[in-house]
């Protein structure tokens, strides 16, 4: 996509002539395997995804043996899609456990690297492993070990409050399964976001906490008045990943399905597209799902960009 | 398992982690060298391709890198599933289906391992540093090599302990394009074990000491890398 644009001459070179030639194509140089790998594994895949997305299957022939041919249908999967109440309930199910997921996710992690960059904190080490580890944990194998810890007949918290005569908690129920749902993904989660956020934070020159400890500030004022701006990009980088994550929940309420009666086959809309892909093998309907979701991603995604955009730009002014 | 309080402690892990290596003539440790391959091998080109991209993302300017720097973050917006079956049918294509390659390939590009990348070159290499390099008569390769790597090692630390975690954990990949048990990583073998497990609760367990174990290395891994964040990253730079 690039071989046919000519290379401006970097800015950074103040060289020779044949330097600055050289110069020229390094980047492309240093950008191909990326690129090649990129086109390969993705960009094509994306563009046979949407192809697949406009046909749908046709039983041709009579008879039994009537053969299965794709056909081009045009937007028909995607207005099926759209209209299909299960996916719109789905998104429903997405909305109400992103909005308890991400923000707290994003909140402790940031609190958790935060803490971690102060100075004086001690066991360091050990804290950010201990953090990090559920991320470690495959998220079939928590939500597995969670739902133990909900299922009325397992669970330790619910012999308790089963013992003080309370009953179980409703953890699998309506509404309880959002929270649960949550924060199992929060508890994988926020060791992943706490990782960027130090990176980011480390990346900060320690001058500039000297000139503010000079100054009088506290540790807490530093955080909140230095540390804090300076890592935005990295917390609106969080964000948006953990967006998108949320969006793409599949493998939690799989897991847990088995325990309770209110997980559907189409509870969100991965599993609609999991479904749809390996169980009633309709590719077509799948890949339009797929696309619908990825295009919901993209505007989410600049919507977010969008207001913390202006929110920084605002605050520069 | 299904019948004490669950806080309470069994007594019968080492004849679990007995019962677990023996299983299927030593079947779990095949699947945790795949692991280790796929997610060693894997993370370690993954790093270096997008160190490569992410310092000439961020350190030369040139026609169509804005172009390139955002098609390349929007990748990440496209779920896992929806390029998982595209890419099977793909490799198929060609044959490669089913062996190694087939759960190699697809990895090594990160988009969100570039996008870190990009982020710490430009913050940790200092333009000065590289133009002087230049116009000592230093090539691209070798400016690369000697001077961004270096100093961007902790940063691709970050990114290979993600990209070896993220592999490791990964299921759908490996799950859509082997079949061959022999090929399986630990997270696919788990999972055969799980789905066999409900018709014989010996398995279920197994598969559970199975996941405790498939831990540890990254426990390991953690620890060991730890050690490179503490790289100052002014170091080596022209502020020294």
């Amino acid at each position: 996509m690039t071989a046919t644009l000519t290379p401006r001459t970097p800015t950074t070179a103040r060289s020779r002539p044949s330097r600055r030639r050289r110069g020229r194509s390094a980047p492309y140089f240093f950008l191909l395997p990326a690129l090649v790998l990129f086109v390969l594994f993705m960009v094509v895949p994306i563009i046979y995804a949407a192809w697949l997305s406009l046909q749908t299957y046709r039983i041709e022939g009579g008879g039994i043996l009537g053969t299965r041919v794709r056909v081009f249908t045009g937007l028909s999967n995607y207005v099926s899609a759209l209209t299909d109440p299960d996916l719109l309930s789905g998104f429903g199910h997405l909305g109400l456990y992103a909005v308890i997921a991400v923000p707290v996710t994003l909140g402790l992690a940031l609190l958790f690297a935060l803490l971690l960059d102060v100075p004086a904190a001690r066991g360091t080490r050990f804290s950010r492993t201990a953090i990090f580890i559920p991320y470690a944990v495959p998220g079939v194998v928590a939500a597995l070990l969670w739902g133990f810890l909900y299922l009325p007949g397992t669970s330790p918290f619910s012999d308790i409050t089963n013992a003080l005569g309370l009953g179980s908690i409703p953890f699998l129920k309506e509404p309880g399964i959002f929270g649960s749902m949550a924060n199992i993904s929060i508890w994988g989660g926020v060791g992943f976001n706490m990782i960027i956020i130090f990176t980011s934070l480390r990346g900060i020159p320690a001058d500039i906490y000297e000139a503010a400890r000079l100054d009088g500030a506290d540790e807490r004022q530093i955080a909140l008045s230095i540390k804090i701006p300076l890592v935005v990009p990295a917390l609106v980088l969080t964000a948006i990943f953990s967006l998108i994550g949320a969006l793409q929940l599949y493998g939690e309420p799989t897991t847990l399905k088995p325990m309770t009666s209110i997980i559907s086959q189409t509870w969100v809309p991965l599993m609609t597209i999991y479904k749809d892909a390996f169980l009633t093998d309709d590719l077509p309907s799948a890949a339009a799902l797929s696309v619908i979701l990825a295009l919901g991603t993209v505007v989410l995604s600049a919507i977010v960009l969008g207001i913390t955009n202006r929110r920084t730009s605002g605050a520069r002014s | 398992m299904f019948s004490t309080f669950t806080f309470a402690p069994g007594t019968g892990l080492f004849q679990n982690l007995a019962d677990l290596f023996s299983y299927g003539d030593g079947q779990f440790g095949l699947w945790a060298l795949n692991s280790v391959l796929y997610a060693g091998l894997g993370g370690f080109l993954s790093t270096l391709v997008s160190a490569m991209a992410g310092y000439a993302l961020a350190k030369y300017e040139f026609r169509g890198r804005s172009l390139i720097f955002y098609s390349i973050l929007g990748g990440v917006l496209i779920p896992g599933i929806t390029l998982a079956i595209p890419q099977y049918l793909l490799l198929s294509e060609v044959g490669l289906a089913g062996s190694y390659l087939s759960v190699l390939l697809p990895i090594i590009i990160s988009p969100f391992g570039i996008y870190l990348s990009r982020v710490y070159a430009a913050s940790a290499i200092p333009t000065d540093t590289v133009e002087a390099a230049r116009i000592d008569g230093a090539s691209e390769f070798r400016i690369f090599r000697s001077i961004a790597l270096p100093l961007m090692v902790p940063g691709m630390v970050t990114v290979f302990m993600l990209q070896f975690v993220g592999i490791w954990n990964n299921f759908l990949l490996p799950f859509v394009m082997l079949s061959d048990q022999s090929n399986y990583p630990l997270t696919v073998g788990l999972y055969t074990l799980l789905s066999k497990g409900s018709g014989t609760p010996a398995l279920y367990s197994l598969a559970i000491t199975g996941a405790a174990v498939s831990i540890i290395p990254l426990i390991v891994l953690m620890l060991v890398l730890q050690r490179f964040w503490r790289l100052d990253l002014l170091s080596g730079g022209l502020k020294g």
